[in-house]
């Protein structure tokens, strides 16, 4: 903890950075922090309980535009920033990133390369929770998962807390917020609320780091993390890992898979 | 206010008696680690152990969506059928706490303050609140700081609070009075117990008067950006707040005829302002922020004489980023 | 306590349509029940809530006189869901109207005083009310000045009436549009409002102006203003935000503790001081 703070005032120090983006302590977890001055980088902490995606500030502009940032990243926040840079939303002179071994160690990450290095070297967190719930949905017959998602997502009374948590959601208009046509019924109801979900695990598609932040936001708590994770293993099994290929689903190549197609 | 006892079957029972009559119950269910309000059709669904709801109660009244009237197209002219109040059931609300109970006036404050709201104040007609004082509370309770408490009575028509094998019941309202003499029997003499012996013990966190002293001068503060800054801006906090009402109107439409609807809305989120010229007046998060405490602590109390927060807590167990509202409160207060 | 339904809409015919300028209509609306419109009352200032039905609503001021009565006018730009069905419709159609809501310009306060109006653009119609309304009781109030600039030429509104108002002895009317804007044969200013008011130099004795245009306008207006001498308590002007509900409940509109609804859109400038700036 003292490293990473160290580090940060360091860089505060030297001029290289003019906000750090980074956790707290919360009221039951960490919580993001944003440090605007070397002073402020002492309240750092970086742990395995640091799960939230920090890379959602990334592209906030009222915060970091024409500002030198650092972040402390988790596994799938450090996954989210290398799709960010595939997506030319990030400037690797910009940003200072560190994430975290897997022996707790603070790991400094220069480029989107080393990113993508440490991502191949470190394997993901596991979510151990998620499994079971898995497995029952995929043992359901269609019929059956259907309901199953019925039921959930009727629920749903459209706060979006999902999609101000996720770090791909970075639109300043959302597809839910165009009227003319109005694509997605704005108001919560069961149909209109699949729509909506429907539509952004779609938009997730090989670009979703899996991080499960859209889950943990819901604060009905659908497991709405489980449509875009069956999206990711779809993506992955049909046209290769994100990771190393960038925008899968908005590049094509002469090999790709074309059994979907009638 | 009267004084009567009830065990817990008697309780259940008479919940049961009441859904046999035709009244809808609405009541916690949990689920997993989340417990919310269902219409439920047998008391064995009803969760009594949780601490706190995800969502409020204030759907009962306000609907997450709702229909304000309909309307039909032929030929370029139109024909309306307006609400149907025929259609809202008798609804008895069961185990709101005292803190949801208390929210319903701050609702009603927004829908009738300059015009009466039909919608609202038919379904409140039929709503009968039957709140659960607190027993327990988490780091997030702070009615205790906002002029509330466990055991606070204020919007219930009956309220209990449960004592040894069953419940203390305050019968507060004429219409709570109404629901326990039509069902006399479930009830017992007053168990003359000290109430506040069983309530659970919720700190004060802030200073209500330094808050209500400071909060109304610091528009330009530059609390609101700091408080702000992990704010996502998405509606949480808006709509599992019992008091929280602000709403978009919207078109169902089906070919030829359709619904105007009324849905819940955020002042917390990007477009809410926005005007069609593209000018958004609270264009900023921090402004966004702003308006949702100010509104709650400085507007409400001036314009409808009622604070826009019961202390419940639900914005800040909801909140994806730990924005804890007592915890900002707190530091207003310290300013 | 009323018992109706504060959404539910009146149902309104088209009587009239006037095309003012590109994207740009007047509907002169007639209450479908009778009875409705004859227990109707406004008074200048006052706005509404336009239905087009399957489409939803849209605010706007209600742009005719309440003097004029029978029937109600609107003046909107096609530029949302809302504003590009109700131009769809056509005369004898019906659309739907909530209201009147908000506050009044203080036209008793005003009698015997002289009326400077400046407006910019799309904002003649909540003006052209007030105007109406002063003419129609002409003997109340001393001069009548109109100051309207547009973009263009073709952007000015309600050109019938400005002829009309031009050819009046007791108006004095200029009319001016934005550099570039002008036609050969233009006889109007050309330049930007608030340098037009400098040049038409009107006295702040016993003279109340009511400014009306895009934030841009209203922000270089007041302080030419204030150098001609007038004073805030005499300077009015209108606010239009966000609204749904146009009746103080859907949290829009709302700059501090007051709702431009209710407490508003017509605010004096001693009033609009004391706002916070968010607006």
């Amino acid at each position: 903890m003292d490293e990473l703070r160290n580090k940060a005032k360091e860089m505060f120090d030297k001029g290289e950075i003019d906000i750090f983006i980074g956790y707290e302590e919360g009221t039951r977890n960490p919580r993001p922090l944003f440090a605007n001055n070397a002073d402020e980088t002492q309240k750092l902490v970086f742990n395995d309980k640091c799960t939230g995606n920090l890379a959602v500030y990334l592209t906030r502009k009222d915060l970091v535009k024409g500002k030198k940032v650092g972040i402390s990243a988790s596994y799938y926040a450090l996954k989210s920033i290398a799709q960010l840079f595939v997506e030319n939303q990030l400037k690797e002179e910009n940003l200072k990133v560190f994430g975290l071994s897997s022996d707790g160690q603070i790991r400094t990450l220069n480029s989107l390369e080393e990113i993508k290095q440490y991502l191949k070297d470190t394997p993901p967190p596991p979510k151990v929770e998620d499994d079971e719930l898995i497995k029952q949905i995929d043992a359901m017959s269609s019929a059956e998962r259907w309901a199953f998602w019925s039921d959930e997502l009727s629920k749903c009374f459209k706060c979006y807390a999902c999609r101000a948590a996720c770090p791909m959601c970075y639109c300043t208009k959302c597809i839910v917020e165009v009227n003319r046509p109005q694509w997605i019924q704005p108001w919560a109801s069961t149909l209109g609320n699949m729509e909506w979900q429907i539509n952004r695990v779609m938009h997730m598609a090989g670009r979703c780091s899996d991080c499960g932040s859209c889950g943990t936001a819901c604060p009905i708590g659908i497991p709405i993390h489980l449509l875009t994770h069956k999206m990711s293993e779809t993506v992955k099994a049909n046209f290769g890992d994100p990771n190393d290929k960038g925008n899968v689903l908005s590049t094509f190549k002469p090999e790709d898979k074309e059994s979907f197609i009638l | 206010m009267e004084r009567k006892y009830i065990s817990h079957n008697s309780l259940m029972n008479w919940l049961t008696q009441l859904n046999n009559e035709g009244n809808q119950i609405y009541a916690p269910v949990a689920k997993g680690n989340k417990t919310d309000y269902k219409h439920i059709t047998s008391v064995e669904e009803i969760s009594m152990d949780h601490i706190q709801t995800t969502q409020s109660a204030k759907a009962v009244a306000f609907p997450r969506t709702e229909k304000l009237f309909s309307y039909t197209k032929k030929n370029g002219d139109v024909t309306l059928q307006n609400f149907d109040t025929t259609t809202i059931p008798e609804t008895v609300v069961f185990g709101i706490h005292p803190c949801d109970a208390a929210g319903f006036k701050p609702l009603s404050g927004i829908f009738n303050w300059d015009t009466p709201d039909l919608p609202f104040n038919e379904r409140m007609k039929r709503t009968t609140l039957i709140a659960v004082s607190c027993t327990q509370c988490d780091e997030f309770c702070f009615c205790t700081s906002v002029n509330g408490s466990p055991g606070n009575t204020t919007g219930s028509d009956i309220l209990l609070t449960p004592i040894k094998d069953g419940y203390l019941a305050e019968i507060i309202t004429e219409k709570g009075k109404s629901l326990v003499d039509k069902h006399s029997s479930f009830f017992e003499a007053d168990p003359n117990v000290n109430k506040e012996e069983y309530l659970a013990q919720v700190p004060v966190q802030f200073s209500l008067e330094e808050l209500n002293k400071k909060i109304s001068n610091m528009f330009e503060s530059p609390v609101w950006k700091q408080q702000s800054e992990r704010c996502l801006g998405c509606g949480a906090c808006a709509y599992v707040c019992p008091t929280c009402a602000c709403f978009d109107i919207q078109e169902d439409a089906h070919g030829s005829s359709g619904n105007r609807l009324r849905c819940w809305d955020a002042c917390g989120f990007s477009l809410f302002t926005m005007h069609t010229s593209g000018h958004n007046p609270r264009e900023m998060q921090s402004q966004r922020w702003r308006q949702r405490l100010l509104h709650k602590f400085s507007y409400m109390p001036e314009r409808i004489s009622v604070r826009g927060c019961t202390g419940c807590g639900r914005c800040s167990r909801a909140c994806p980023v730990d924005m804890n509202i007592a915890e900002h409160l707190t530091e207003i207060a310290a300013l | 306590m009323d018992n109706s339904n504060i959404y539910l809409p009146h149902l309104m015919i088209v009587e009239k349509i006037t095309q003012e300028a590109p994207g740009v209509k007047t509907f002169r609306l007639k209450f479908k029940d009778e009875e409705a419109g004859n227990n109707f009352e406004f008074k200048a200032g006052q706005f509404g809530e336009y239905s087009a039905f399957g489409e939803g609503e849209s605010t706007f001021c209600i742009a005719s006189s309440p003097t004029r009565k029978g029937y109600i006018e609107c003046t909107f730009r096609e530029t949302g869901k809302v504003t590009s069905a109700l131009a769809k419709l056509e005369e004898g159609q019906t659309m739907g109207f909530r209201g009147p809501f908000g506050n009044t310009f203080p036209m008793d306060e005003w009698k015997g005083k002289n009326l400077l109006f400046i407006a910019g653009g799309i904002a003649l119609p909540p003006m052209r009310c007030v105007i109406w309304n002063a003419l129609d009781t002409r003997e109340n109030f001393g001069d009548v000045s109109i100051l309207y600039g547009a973009k263009s030429v073709a952007d000015l509104v309600y050109k019938h009436e400005l002829k009309e108002w031009e050819e009046r002895p007791d108006v004095r009317l200029v009319t001016t549009v934005d550099p570039g804007g002008e036609t050969p044969d233009w006889k109007g200013e050309v330049g930007f409002v608030p340098s037009v008011l400098e040049k038409m130099n009107p006295s702040p004795k016993n003279t109340v102006a009511i400014v009306c245009g895009p934030p841009i306008m209203i922000k270089f207006t007041f302080p030419v203003l204030e150098k001609l001498g007038f004073t805030d308590e005499n300077i009015y002007t209108t606010l239009e935000n966000r609204m749904k509900c146009g009746v103080g409940k859907c949290g829009r509109c709302n700059v501090g503790s007051q709702y431009v609804c209710k407490d508003g859109p017509v605010f004096s400038k001693v009033e609009l001081e004391a706002l916070p700036a968010e607006y």
